[in-house]
């Protein structure tokens, strides 16, 4: 497939942002956060600006933005039009509790409601991204089991690391987020190499036999329709030679999972500021990584019609 | 809305002969011309006289080898929707612009609506969707509806275009929900079948494989320059002599 940048930094920005929402909404709605305007106006800052971006760069992607209200219409049959609808939903109580945490500064009542119900808003919304891309029979490293609990874990993962590096920032980091960050970027880690192994095993049951209806023997591509690349080929014929995505897997191990680990292993010796330098280096170098992780979701993932073009 | 209708009243679709198609492409261009006037123009292409002409089809034909233990030999295959009964590209789409008629199971794409976020053409297995670029919208065959019900056209010219055009009556237009159709019946005499049938998609267009091998000739060509059966007298003796 196609690695739109668009919808690449769409996924890892939402990803990102509404894993820090999550995290903010339940964590600061119970008191474990202190009420800090600062601190606050950041937090919600980033998490609502990258989640704001990503859907901003997902209507670019479209062929008529301007009909894009029409997409909230379709949620009985069609992941992407439930995406759209917990996207924006989300903002209600994400609004509510921005408001009452960081300009009101309280952290009980309504606001901790608000901040579950945002929490509860951003976990469907990743949910309904990871199902857009499950769904999809005719690209088979998509629509594995693998696919849902990577985008929870990712926006898990680069949430928890963004919300270490702001309560770094800020002087009041604790062990235990910076032990759940830690743990979540081992989690992503783990996640990703099982699930590149099944992808390098997957035997699809699909052919070139089974796409024209020619049984038995070999069925070979002898010549195209047209002499000039398509629509199909540009966008779900995307091929990257073998060599690259061994080096990508690498880069994306080592930017998105190695290297952040270290700094976060860094970050429990080191003493403030050295230990908040250190977290926000492994915040960037993760996101840095994670749009690595998703170029290759996308460039690796295989889509049934070039089998028609012997691809 | 973009759930599926329950029950159609037809199937119409297409029979695809695989066995006489001769890959003239005349069923492409016929589409197109069309199509470029009908129901989803235009067909747009970009840069048509240039190094990279693209543009938007509705019907392509693949030329492929299939070798098999009885023989190769060439098979063009013509491309195009296949109007499946349960089809993914109708499910996904965020907008109800893509829609499958309850009364003829003809699956369409309604351009006033369609955002072009591509998802549909994702969705589908067999390529059968193609991005207009100049508009922003999804296209895709249309069963040419702008045919089929024309009263303004003579009942024998009310069939797609890429079935008017055919010479060689390789493709065929009828209802695949009725038993009794001519076109039904021809698929059972010829065992035609699905593309794709572990997709799930339960296309309504049937291809019909190519007829089996003769065993008249010989399976295995006889190398060259010698005869297939040991020859006698003096073309014999020319031929024991030569060999040695």
């Amino acid at each position: 497939m196609h690695p739109a940048f668009s919808v690449v930094f769409f996924t890892t920005a939402t990803g990102a942002g509404y894993g820090l929402l999550a995290l903010l909404g339940v964590l600061a709605g119970q008191g474990f956060i202190p009420p800090d305007f600062w601190l606050g106006l950041t937090g919600m800052g980033l998490a609502l600006g990258l989640i704001s971006a990503g859907l901003l760069s997902s209507a670019g992607h479209l062929g008529r933005p301007e009909r894009a209200w029409r997409a909230f219409s379709q949620w009985r049959s069609s992941w992407l039009s439930r995406e759209g609808i917990a996207s924006v939903a989300t903002f209600v109580p994400a609004g509510l509790f921005g408001i009452g945490w960081v300009v009101l500064g309280r952290t009980s009542g309504w606001v901790a409601v608000a901040g579950l119900l945002a929490a509860i808003g951003a976990v469907a919304t990743v949910c309904t991204t990871g199902m857009i891309y499950a769904s999809l029979k005719p690209i088979a490293q998509w629509h594995s089991r693998f696919t849902l609990p990577a985008y929870l874990i990712f926006a898990t993962m680069t949430g928890s690391v963004l919300l270490n590096a702001l309560l770094q920032g800020f002087g009041v980091g604790s062990a235990a987020v910076l032990a759940c960050a830690l743990l979540a970027t081992f989690a992503g880690w783990g996640w990703k190499l099982v699930t590149w192994r099944y992808n390098d095993r997957l035997e699809i049951p699909t052919t070139a036999n089974t796409a024209t209806g020619l049984a038995g023997g070999t069925v070979r591509s002898i010549e195209w329709p047209h002499t000039e690349e398509n629509y199909l080929l540009k966008e779900m014929g995307f091929r990257i030679a073998r060599k690259h995505s061994a080096k990508l897997r690498q880069f994306t191990q080592v930017l998105a999972f190695a290297l952040p680990a270290l700094l976060l292993l860094a970050a429990f010796a080191l003493p403030w500021p050295y230990a908040a330098a250190s977290s926000m280096l492994a915040a960037i170098a993760q996101l840095a990584g994670m749009l690595v992780e998703r170029w290759l979701f996308f460039a690796e993932a295989k889509h049934t019609v070039t089998l028609y073009y012997g691809r | 809305m973009t759930c599926l209708p329950a029950h159609t009243d037809k199937k119409l679709g297409l029979v695809i002969d695989l066995d006489t198609c001769v890959g003239c492409q005349a069923c492409v261009t016929a589409c197109k011309e069309w199509n470029t006037g009908g129901h989803m123009a235009p067909l747009t292409d970009i840069d048509p006289y240039g190094g990279n002409a693209d543009g938007v089809w509705f019907n392509r034909v693949h030329s492929y080898e299939h070798m098999t233990e009885m023989g190769g030999r060439t098979v063009n295959f013509p491309r195009s929707c296949l109007h499946c009964e349960t089809p993914a590209c109708v499910t996904v789409c965020p907008t109800g612009a893509s829609y499958k008629r309850a009364s003829d199971g003809i699956v369409l794409v309604d351009e006033d609506k369609c955002i072009g976020c591509k998802l549909c053409s994702w969705a589908c297995p067999y390529g059968a969707r193609e991005f207009d670029t100049d508009v922003g919208v999804m296209k895709k065959c249309t069963l040419c509806v702008d045919r089929i019900y024309n009263d303004n056209l003579a009942e024998e010219d009310r069939v797609p275009a890429c079935v008017a055009a055919c010479p060689t009556s390789a493709r065929h237009f009828g209802d695949l929900g009725d038993p009794a159709s001519a076109i039904s019946q021809l698929v059972a005499e010829r065992g035609g079948v699905d593309l794709m049938p572990e997709m799930g998609y339960k296309p309504t267009n049937k291809y019909l494989p190519p007829r089996a091998h003769t065993t008249r000739a010989a399976s295995v060509p006889a190398p060259a320059l010698e005869a297939v059966r040991a020859e006698g007298g003096f073309l014999g003796w020319v031929d024991r002599m030569l060999s040695n």
